[in-house]
């Protein structure tokens, strides 16, 4: 048995505890440190996702690596974790996104200088500040790491709820510099809402999970391993009256929902990532988002898989709703940060929409969504942040100009507000025509609707970087710094990152399909037959 | 010698890597490896011309793959280029006239401080327009359609600070990616009906899919059409796409990237063929999108509008003759490769006129220039008379043959598209008449500028003009070579089929009657223009030419339909989404827990104690149930 899952857990976890017991940040030269201790911790934790990956084999057991501990043997309650494709691709995502945050994040920690002028470092908690900010980041990057490799029902629960409680602090916590008491209210609201939002998901799940338990201890499977419950239910030795695995499938469902968000469970996410730092707000939407839809396509199509086909159709109308409708409210926001956050409900639609359409294409796609929404997303949220760092505002209306005075900060937002709206060359597109197609296979119409959100995209992208960078230069703007070397160092991997995906997904494409194939037998669904299929291998290289 | 293909793209993208990301260092000379970046794709392509000429017709084309793109169960699609004889014209027109576009813009963008970019710019057109036409799948082509779309949108915008032209490249972008919905949706519909996106695959097994499927299809990829090449009714974006530079106005928006449409068309003929529906619709859009134009170029004062209507109107004749099916793919071709030469050499001239008026583009304030500019004068002068087909010249075999195939189409249906190309060719000598004695006759009509320098016109440097002497050259021989022993049609036929029709008229007597409707357009235009001054204000006019002044209304019907009601719902969800939807989560927690009130206590700074106690809650709950369980 290797190590390797354990470890690329532990070290981020140690390393929020190492960073939080370092000493405190009083001076310039300790808030280095700092930083520098928690920088090289998310490097190594890349290190180690990049061997797992590399040692993950496309071709062979869904799970991989695995390792097992017992941890409460009377509940059969294991930590088990083991890595498959969709699992890999998301950690390498996470533990990329890390320390490009951290380094994008670098001075939002600092001691804030206090309205007399004087910093705030005097004081205890401004003197922890620093280590705060950047021992939760690696506690997220651990939680979400551990519930991207758990295959415990119940270990995946407890990572689950527990990732709220860095988040929860790093919202309320550390915020954009504009704004007095006002704004730090309006960080308190947007914390509490995300926290009351999220919890009430996990009471639920919770319910859901004991309720899971129940029934298998009944017929004798009495387990939390997922393997175990998955493959119990395929060969019918584990049998749930169909109310019953409905009632579990919704349970376990809307936990993941209000997370991804799903529209009509979404208005947490516009408040909570308007009101944190951009970093944060990176991760929420970037990160910790993404294991609500990878949770979708692991627990609740693996263990309730007719419950899932019995509500795809909804589930299906409402992302639709969330493209449509996310993609609308981002055109009529006012407030740079809260516009991407609508674009992102109208992409979490994208995803959702690509799981439950239940194909190949729809399910690879949206694998390749949670993928590239971050990277790109990342790479426009960060860029916004620069922006917004720089003027003081995040509302529209205070920009303008910005290319003729910051070229390179101007050109790398519009690189990612043209990812953002998929276009073909760059990341995003592979992954949405992916989705788009293997819905429409199965359902012309949602598929036709949501097609239409490409145009909705293109609006609130290209509004948005003419209202900010184009026109004459506004009298706020004049004499701002272009990007510093700092800041391209975070944009670069991104923006790179961005377009070799576009152009070569295949790395990607080889770890996901094997574990889709595997969820789309778990379902019992196979794709859709073209009407006249092409005779012979005319369709380029048949693997 | 096929694994130059990718080089064709390789090369133009290659310079606009480092043009884009090369920095300040490149300025100096930037310009210079730009153009060579597209003279080098140029002769990539004459090299490959001339080695596919020395092969048989079934031998010609060739593939050349690359990589595995999107390599998806059940869905493939990669990185791979075909090249016959349909594409190897279009890489002789974009290399072409590309690279004399990019030694244009040498001198036409001399004292601009972002030279060095626009040339970025202008070869990633290149390397995506090279990609359209290259690709041999819909996936890949649909990589270089919005790819030019991109280019298009930087290059109208290139002059960012002003902000109708973020406007104008902001329009483009919108209005192409409606009919980037039509191409995706027709691209999903031939993966759910043959399972493949390849040329070669969906084009073989076209004959067994149902008609209403390839009528869908057909219709889908009509509506890409429209969007790209600014038909009726997407075609709203290309006037105010002249806010770019000339030299963009001259590649981009007359001589190749609008006529991409017609390429889709007429590349996919094997599915128009098959969908009869589906071509009357292709000729319909054609039909009033050449009246359209022509009507609009008639109407505006601005020396480019009045050309981007004419292209509208002429990428409408290519568009109809498309729809006619193998009757007229060939000379749809035929006529966007003359139209390639003649109208970018007309925007070339109309940028050296605005170079020598100091940025004027109100033909109104022009006049008289044929002594100051000559050469402009006669390159112009020939481009004119290419485009109203004058006997001999490029657009007279192009145009004609596209009005004898609409008569040929048969029934009332020929003898309608017969009729509305006649009149189209009658309104095109109107307005290039009055574009041409506007600009070149009568007195002079020169305004001065805001701070009251009157305007020197002066003939424009080599670098100009050169470019302006070659296109003029293509405008005078291009067509009669094409045509001469109908090598053009032989030489593409083995790829697009073709069929005479049965034509009411013969020939002669189409020629005969296209003869007359030009001179009746010129000799009216000089009856309005020639024979009295020509005010300075434009004169009220009748409602049409108001309309016409005001693009038929496109915009104020857009807004209207649109943009008005769009707002007023982005508008009306976010105070539902805020008040409506937040408000009753919010309610609906207050009713069951009372959390309002806890709100309030949490605002008034009890946060993490209630987030903490909140959490510590569950953690109880958790450990309750695990206790209860195993006692």
């Amino acid at each position: 048995m290797s190590y390797l899952l354990t470890a690329t857990c532990a070290v981020p976890a140690a390393g929020a505890v190492l960073t939080a017991a370092l000493p405190a940040g009083s001076t310039e030269a300790r808030r280095r440190t700092t930083k520098l201790t928690a920088l090289t911790v998310s490097a190594v934790t890349l290190a180690l996702a990049a061997l797992a990956a590399a040692r993950f084999k496309p071709g062979g057991a869904r799970y991989q690596l695995t390792e097992s501990y017992s941890w409460i043997r009377s509940f059969g309650i294991s930590f088990s974790l083991g890595v498959d494709g969709i699992g890999a691709v998301l950690v390498l995502l996470t533990a990329v996104l890390v320390p490009i945050v951290m380094l994008a994040s670098w001075h939002d920690a600092d001691p804030a200088p206090a309205p007399d002028g004087t910093s705030d470092s005097a004081t205890f908690e401004g003197r922890r500040r620093t280590q705060g900010f950047f021992a939760l980041i690696l506690a997220v990057e651990a939680m979400v790491i551990v519930s991207f490799l758990a295959t415990d029902v119940f270990l995946f629960y407890v990572f689950f709820e527990a990732m709220l409680i860095p988040m929860y602090f790093l919202i309320g916590g550390f915020g954009d510099r504009a704004g007095g008491p006002e704004a730090a209210r309006q960080r308190s609201y947007a914390a509490v809402k995300f926290l009351l939002y999220n919890l009430l998901g996990g009471l639920v799940m919770l319910a859901a999970v004991i309720g899971l338990y129940v029934i298998a201890q009944q017929q004798g499977q009495a387990t939390f391993d997922l393997q175990s419950l998955t493959s119990a239910i395929a060969d019918g030795k584990l049998v749930i009256d169909p109310t019953a695995e409905r009632a579990l499938f919704l349970g376990f469902f809307f936990a993941f929902a209000v997370k991804a968000p799903l529209w009509p469970l979404h208005t947490w996410l516009p408040n909570a990532m308007g009101e944190s730092t951009a970093g944060t707000a990176v991760l929420i939407t970037a990160v910790v988002d993404k294991v609500g839809t990878f949770a979708m396509l692991r627990f609740c199509l693996g263990l309730f898989p007719d419950a899932s086909k019995f509500f795809a159709p909804a589930i299906l109308v409402l992302s639709v709703i969330g493209i449509i409708y996310g993609a609308l409210l981002a055109v009529g926001q006012k407030d740079i940060k809260r516009l991407i956050a609508y674009a992102s409900i109208s992409h979490f639609g994208f995803i959702i929409m690509g799981i439950f359409a239940m194909t190949s294409q729809g399910q690879s796609g949206a694998t390749l969504y949670m993928v590239n929404h971050g990277i790109s997303t990342a790479a426009w949220l960060l860029v916004a942040g620069f922006l917004i760092s720089r003027r003081g505002s995040r509302l529209i209306a205070d920009y303008g100009g910005v290319q003729k005075v910051a070229p390179v900060l101007a050109g790398t937002f519009l690189i990612g507000g043209l990812a953002t709206l998929s276009l073909p060359g760059l990341a995003p597109f592979v992954s949405e025509f992916l989705v788009l197609v293997g819905t429409f296979s199965r359902y012309p119409v949602i598929g036709v609707i949501a097609t239409f959100g490409i145009v909705l995209a293109a609006l609130y992208a290209l509004v948005l970087y003419q209202r900010t960078m184009t026109g004459p230069v506004r009298d706020g703007v004049r004499g701002m710094a272009d990007l510093k070397v700092r800041e391209l160092a975070v944009v670069t991997p991104l923006v790179a990152l961005t377009i070799f995906l576009g152009v070569y997904p295949k790395p990607l494409t080889d770890l996901v399909n094997p574990a889709v194939n595997d969820t789309l037998s778990q379902v019992h669904r196979t794709d859709p037959a073209p009407a006249h299929p092409v005779a012979g291998p005319a369709g380029g290289e048949q693997k | 010698m096929n694994s130059l293909i990718p080089l064709l793209v390789a090369a133009p993208l290659a310079g606009a890597a480092l043009l884009l990301l090369g920095g300040r260092a490149l300025d100096r000379f930037g310009h210079w490896l730009g153009t060579f970046a597209a003279a080098l794709s140029f002769v990539f392509g004459l090299v490959l011309f001339f080695s596919m000429l020395g092969r048989s017709a079934a031998q010609r084309p060739v593939q050349e793959h690359l990589f595995s793109w999107v390599p998806v169960n059940g869905f493939q699609a990669d990185v791979s280029f075909q090249l016959d004889q349909l594409s190897v014209t279009f890489v002789l027109l974009i290399t072409g006239v590309g690279t004399l576009i990019h030694l244009y813009s040498v001198g036409y963008m001399a004292h601009d401080e972002r030279r060095r970019r626009f040339f970025g710019y202008l070869n990633l057109f290149l390397a995506a327009m090279l990609l359209l036409v290259l690709a041999d799948n819909y996936l890949l082509l649909y990589v270089g359609w919005e790819g030019v779309g991109l280019a298009s949108y930087l290059l109208i915008g290139f002059w960012q600070h002003k902000p109708s032209a973020a406007t104008a490249a902001k329009k483009a972008f919108l209005v192409n990616r409606v009919g980037d919905v039509g191409l995706s949706i027709a691209i999903m519909l031939m993966f759910t009906d043959f399972g493949n996106v390849t040329f070669n695959g969906v084009f073989g097994a076209a004959d067994q899919a149902s008609k209403s499927q390839l009528t869908a299809i057909g219709l889908m990829l009509l509506l890409a059409a429209c969007g790209k090449s600014a038909q009726v009714p997407l075609q709203s974006w290309l006037g105010d796409a002249m806010e770019g530079p000339t030299p963009v106005s001259a590649l981009i928006h007359a001589a190749t990237m609008v006529t991409a449409g017609v390429y889709l068309i007429t590349r996919s003929g094997a599915i128009f063929n098959l969908a009869p529906q589906a071509q009357t619709a292709v000729v319909c859009v054609g039909a009033v999108t050449l009246l359209f134009g022509a009507i609009v170029g008639c109407a505006k004062d601005d020396i480019k509008k009045a050309l981007a209507g004419s292209t509208m109107s002429q990428i409408g004749y290519m568009i109809l003759a498309a729809g006619l099916g193998p009757i007229g793919y060939v000379f749809a071709i035929m006529h966007l490769v003359t139209h390639g030469f003649f109208k970018a050499g007309l925007f070339l001239g109309a940028g050296s006129v605005m170079h020598g008026m100091d940025d004027e583009v109100n033909m109104r304030h022009y006049g008289g220039l044929r002594k100051l500019m000559p050469i402009t004068f006669v390159t112009f002068g020939l481009g004119y008379l290419a485009i109203i087909g004058f006997p001999g010249l490029s657009g007279f075999f192009s145009k004609d043959k596209i009005i004898e195939a609409a008569f040929a189409k048969g029934g009332t249906e020929g003898w309608i598209l017969g009729a509305v190309t006649l009149i189209g060719a009658a309104v095109t000598a109107f307005y290039m008449t009055r574009v041409m004695i506007l600009t070149f006759f009568g007195e002079k009509r020169w305004q001065p500028d805001a701070e009251g320098h009157q305007p020197h016109p002066h003939e424009s440097p080599a670098t100009m003009t050169t470019p302006m002497i070659v296109l003029a050259f293509g405008s005078v021989f291009a067509g009669g070579l094409l045509a001469f022993n109908s090598s053009f049609l032989k030489w593409l036929e083995p790829i697009t089929g073709h069929s005479e029709g049965n034509s009411p008229l013969s020939s002669t007597v189409v020629t005969l009657l296209t003869m007359a409707c030009m001179l009746a357009g010129v000799g009216l235009a000089y009856a309005v223009y020639g024979r009295s001054p020509v005010p300075v204000t434009p004169p009220v006019g009748s409602v049409l030419t108001r309309a016409a002044r005001r693009d038929l209304l496109q915009d104020d019907f857009n807004h209207a339909v649109l943009v008005r009601p769009g707002s007023a719902l982005a508008a009306a969800l976010v105070y539902f989404d805020s008040k409506g939807l937040d408000g009753f989560v919010n309610g609906l927690a207050a009713t069951i827990g009372g959390i309002s009130s806890r709100l309030r206590r949490v605002q008034n700074g009890y946060v993490r104690s209630y987030a903490l106690s909140m959490f510590g809650g569950t953690l109880v709950l958790v450990a309750t149930t695990l206790l209860m369980r195993s006692v």
